[in-house]
Order: C-alpha cells, then sequence, then structure tokens
C-alpha cells in the first residue's frame, strides 16, 4: 500500500506545490490521477519513488517511510516511466537502454536474458535493437522506456502520460499489458490527459487541481460530474456525452460491442 | 496547379541516407488555402518527414535521396532558402520547450521578427497584436519557467504566428495540454484559420479532439498515402481503416451500427452527429 499523510511539498524557490494531500492507493490497483496542466500530478507521483521527499507529512511504501530510503532503494520496486522520453534515454542502442536497468539491479544471466526477450518483443523493438533509441520517433522511444522500466519487473509502476504519440494498436497493447501487470499484483498508477483510453481503462481515478486531491472515484462518477470535469480541466469521453445526449442518464455502457446493443434496443422500441 | 494549392507534393520520395528503405514514397498531394488539414498514422509512417519536406528541412538539413517536387506558395523547395521558406511556413513542435529560449515572452515573440529585419515600429505592433489574439498580452514580462504548458504552448505559437506565416505546422499540439485547454487552443486555432485565411496542418494521434475541426483528413501508412479526403469520406463504413488509427468513439460506434444495416444519413465524425441520428 501507498499511502501519503497529511502530506505538503514546496519547491526550493518557496512555491506551494502540493497541499493537504491524503491518499492511499492499495496494492494491486490501478489508479489514474488526472487534472489540469500544473494541478501537481507529476510531483505527487515523484514523492512514491523518492525523487521527491514531502516538505511536510509523510509518504510511504508498504510501511516504509521515503524519507528514511534512497532513491536507488525505492527504484527497485517503483518503476516511472517518464513524460518525455528525452529525459528518460541514455544508453547507445535499444539494446544497452533496456539491459542498463537489468545489469544495475544485479539480476542474475538468466534472468536478464528471458525479461530482455519478453519486453523487446511485447513492444516490437527488435528491428531497433542496434539502433540508438535518440534515432527512434516519439512514439518508438516512449516504447523503448516502457520497456527499460517494465524489464526489471517492478512491484509499482508509475506512468507519465504513456499513450501520448502511441498509435492505436499500441495504445491496445499498453492497455492489455496493464491489465496483466494488475493479474499478477503490480499496482499501476497512470497519469494521462487521454480520457478515450482511461475510459478503456477503468482505473479509480484520483482528480488533482492547485496541488490538491479534489475528489476520488470510478470513471462513471467522476465524468459525469460536470461541475468536478471543469474545475479539473478536463472533459467526459465521447461515450458519456453520447448516452447522456440520447438520454441514457444512469449507467453507461462500458465498451463498442455493448454501446451497439443499447442503441439497437432503443432503435427497436 | 490550382491558385488555391498552398502546398504540392508531386511524384515525391525520399530516402535517408542512413536508412535502407524510403522513408516516403509516390506522394501526391495538394493542401488548399483556408483549410485545416489532419495528418495522421502509425508511429513512424513519415510523418515527421512530410513535415520536414515541407519546412526546408529536408533536403537542406537532413540528406537523402531526394526525387520529385515539393511546392510551397509556389517556391520549389529543393532550390530555396531556408529564410525564404520560413517567411510562408511557421512550425510549433509537440514540446514547446523545444521553441522558447529568451528571457520573457515578449522578447521570444520579438526574435524571429528581429530576424527579418522589420522596422521596429512594425515588430512592436506585431508583438502587441499577437499576444492580444492568443490572450497573452499579460505574460508579456514573463520568463519562460513562470508559465504554465499551456501558456508555453501559446507562447510558441505567438512566436510563429507573429511572422503572419501563410501556412501553419502544429505537431501533437494537445499531446501535453489537459483536454479543456487543449480545446479551447482548437478553438482558437480553428478562428485564426479562417480570419488569416491561413493552411493549418495538425498532426495528431488523438483525433477525438481535433477532428471536428479537419476540412481534410490525411492518412499515411508506410510510407504512402492511403487516405486523403473529407473526415466523412475516409470513415464511411464501405471503407477500410487502418488499425493503428485512433478513430474516435462515435466514428467507431457509427461503423460498427452501419455495418449491422442500422442506416445513417451520412457518415459520423462526431459526438452530436451521432446523437441526432440515434434520436431520429
Amino acid at each position: 500500500m501507498i499511502k501519503f499523510e497529511d502530506v505538503s511539498y514546496n519547491h526550493p524557490d518557496g512555491t506551494n506545490a502540493l497541499n493537504d494531500i491524503n491518499l492511499e492507493i492499495p496494492e494491486n490497483s490501478i489508479t489514474a490521477i488526472v487534472g489540469n496542466n500544473g494541478a501537481g500530478k507529476t510531483t505527487l507521483v515523484k514523492h512514491i519513488n523518492g525523487l521527491l521527499k514531502p516538505t511536510t507529512g509523510t509518504v510511504s511504501i508498504k510501511n516504509n517511510n521515503t524519507k528514511e530510503s534512497s532513491v536507488a532503494e525505492l527504484s527497485r520496486d517503483v518503476g516511472m516511466v517518464f513524460q518525455n522520453a528525452n529525459h528518460q534515454l541514455f544508453a547507445d542502442t535499444v539494446e544497452n537502454e533496456i539491459l542498463f536497468g537489468l545489469n544495475n539491479f544485479g539480476f542474475s544471466e538468466e534472468f536478464i536474458k528471458e525479461r530482455y526477450e519478453f519486453v523487446i518483443e511485447l513492444f516490437n523493438l527488435r528491428k531497433y535493437e542496434n539502433i540508438s533509441p535518440l534515432k527512434l520517433s516519439g512514439g518508438e522511444k516512449k516504447r523503448v522506456c516502457l520497456a527499460s522500466v517494465l524489464a526489471w519487473n517492478p512491484g509499482i509502476l508509475i506512468l507519465d502520460e504513456p499513450t501520448v504519440g502511441q498509435d492505436e494498436l499500441q495504445k491496445t497493447v499498453l492497455l492489455e499489458f496493464i491489465d496483466q501487470l494488475n493479474k499478477n499484483n503490480k499496482t499501476v498508477i497512470v497519469i494521462s490527459h487521454d480520457i478515450e483510453f482511461l475510459w478503456r481503462l477503468q482505473p479509480n481515478i484520483v482528480t488533482m487541481s492547485e496541488g490538491r486531491i479534489i475528489q476520488i472515484g470510478s470513471p462513471e462518477k467522476i465524468f459525469r460530474n460536470k461541475e468536478l470535469m471543469e474545475k479539473v480541466g478536463i472533459v467526459p469521453p465521447q461515450i458519456i456525452k453520447i448516452f447522456e445526449g440520447i438520454g441514457i442518464k444512469d449507467k453507461t455502457p462500458l465498451s463498442l460491442e455493448d454501446s451497439c446493443k443499447v442503441i439497437r434496443e432503443l432503435r427497436n422500441h | 496547379m490550382s491558385v488555391k494549392d498552398l502546398i504540392r507534393f508531386d511524384n515525391f520520395s525520399f530516402k535517408y541516407n542512413s536508412r535502407n528503405d524510403k522513408v516516403l514514397e509516390d506522394i501526391n498531394l495538394n493542401i488548399k488555402k483556408n483549410e485545416i488539414t489532419v495528418l495522421a498514422g502509425p508511429t513512424g509512417c513519415g510523418k515527421s518527414t512530410l513535415l520536414r519536406a515541407i519546412v526546408g528541412l529536408i533536403p537542406n538539413m537532413y540528406e537523402g535521396e531526394y526525387t520529385g517536387e515539393v511546392t510551397v506558395d509556389g517556391i520549389r523547395i529543393r532550390d530555396a532558402e531556408i529564410k525564404e521558406i520560413a517567411k510562408r511556413v511557421g512550425f510549433v513542435f509537440q514540446n514547446p520547450e523545444n521553441q522558447i529560449f529568451m528571457f520573457s515572452v515578449e522578447r521570444d515573440i520579438a526574435f524571429g521578427l528581429e530576424n527579418l529585419s522589420l522596422e521596429q515600429e512594425i515588430i512592436k505592433n506585431r508583438i502587441e497584436e499577437t499576444m492580444k489574439t492568443l490572450n497573452i498580452t499579460h505574460l508579456a514580462k514573463k520568463a519562460p519557467h513562470e508559465l504554465s504548458d499551456g501558456q508555453k504552448q501559446r507562447t510558441a505559437l505567438a512566436g510563429v504566428l507573429a511572422m503572419e506565416p501563410k501556412i501553419l505546422i502544429l505537431d501533437e499540439p494537445t499531446s501535453l495540454l489537459d483536454p479543456k485547454t487543449a480545446t479551447e487552443f482548437m478553438e482558437l486555432m480553428n478562428k485564426l484559420c479562417k480570419e488569416r485565411e491561413m493552411s493549418i496542418i495538425i498532426v495528431e494521434h488523438r483525433l477525438d479532439l481535433v477532428l471536428k475541426y479537419a476540412d481534410r483528413l490525411i492518412v499515411l501508412s508506410n510510407g504512402k498515402v492511403i487516405s486523403n479526403d473529407t473526415p466523412e469520406n475516409v470513415f464511411d463504413y464501405k471503407k477500410e481503416v487502418i488499425p493503428e488509427l485512433s478513430v474516435p468513439f462515435s466514428t467507431k460506434l457509427y461503423r460498427e451500427l452501419a455495418k449491422n444495416s442500422m442506416k445513417f444519413s451520412k457518415p459520423v465524425t462526431g459526438v452530436e452527429e451521432m446523437i441526432k441520428e440515434v434520436k431520429k
């Protein structure tokens, strides 16, 4: 369990970035953090892998206070994929980029080989193995970052805007993969503006604005609250707008298939 | 060439020296005045190369085999100086931080104009006018690090817009913006396109946010143009759509229902049309 208790954070220049954060993220859950630009989403997640330490209050991972652990210790358990791939990539080839974390954590050769093969296939990177990651397109770089972090199999995975620059097939791979991670007892935290992707993912949603948590709830609950969405700078997914527009005010269908069924029934009546 | 064509590709192909295969092959396109064109396609399909060919980075900065012609506002890109192209084409990068480098918003907007050796009075007027259009006048003295992501995006856009380009290219302009700011940004683009008679080209994966404003959708796949039509015609249920394309939910729903014999008056590319069709 990840626990924030009365956390506030001020930047070194004194400006306040987080305020009065109380949040519990259970193990083996999928959580999305949404909110307008500058709401404090990235600052919040940087507290989980210890890149930032709270100014007041405590952040604990499995009852261990992050103030008492180093980033190196925390990162074995907390993998983070940054929004901007260029801030993360540094090795001369895609292969070395992926192997870096694996080698650094001192895993067995057999494990390293197995994990390497797994992620290189999963993210469709085989043809780029010997190319510099910086020569790839934006979407491809992002896949290298994902592969590098997922390779060492951390218990908590933080993805900052993972769908940026990804096409539909890659998004589907990502969805399936998050789902699979979750089935394997991983905790996944996603920061995303991609509301359509979040509807498909159906995570627990934490909304933020001006350094505070505003509300936590299911996608259905959050995306139907117009006042809340205005405040946190998001718009509902198209599926919510369509079904509200045709007068289905209670339960929005989850999938395309269900949506077709509901509309056909409506038409037949 | 029609007088309305601002950009033309005629049998254009390009192969980077560092790669074995052609990134773009036999491209024929014409992009008109006053239109918003959305360019979409899988990662690595050649979108960035196409943009580089418009702004002249190809062949000026990237070496390779160049065949066919690219013409922008009547000038042949292959023979043109970057300066000539820059007067006509403005490019806003995906990450505005790569574009803003002066110590204040005002100075950043002035930079490009000063390079064109314009008179001080004209420069001053253009800066004021552009800041007003983009609603950033109150940010004039702010340093880039004091700006929010949305404000940075507007500042990067201001620097380009002040040069009064005929063509504006935006590379995934909404990807770093929250959905509300992204929608406001697209409304602004739509207004500018009509008011200033510009041609705007937007590269975007998230079609749900931009399709509403698009006069035309061009889909690239494996270096070739596979669709080039109005969004309605591209997404007609009788036509194939490549699985890599992030089709908006309303359009997916239309295609699925239409394939199963529900009648629609025309292909659906937005929420409002879908509601109207179902309520009929």
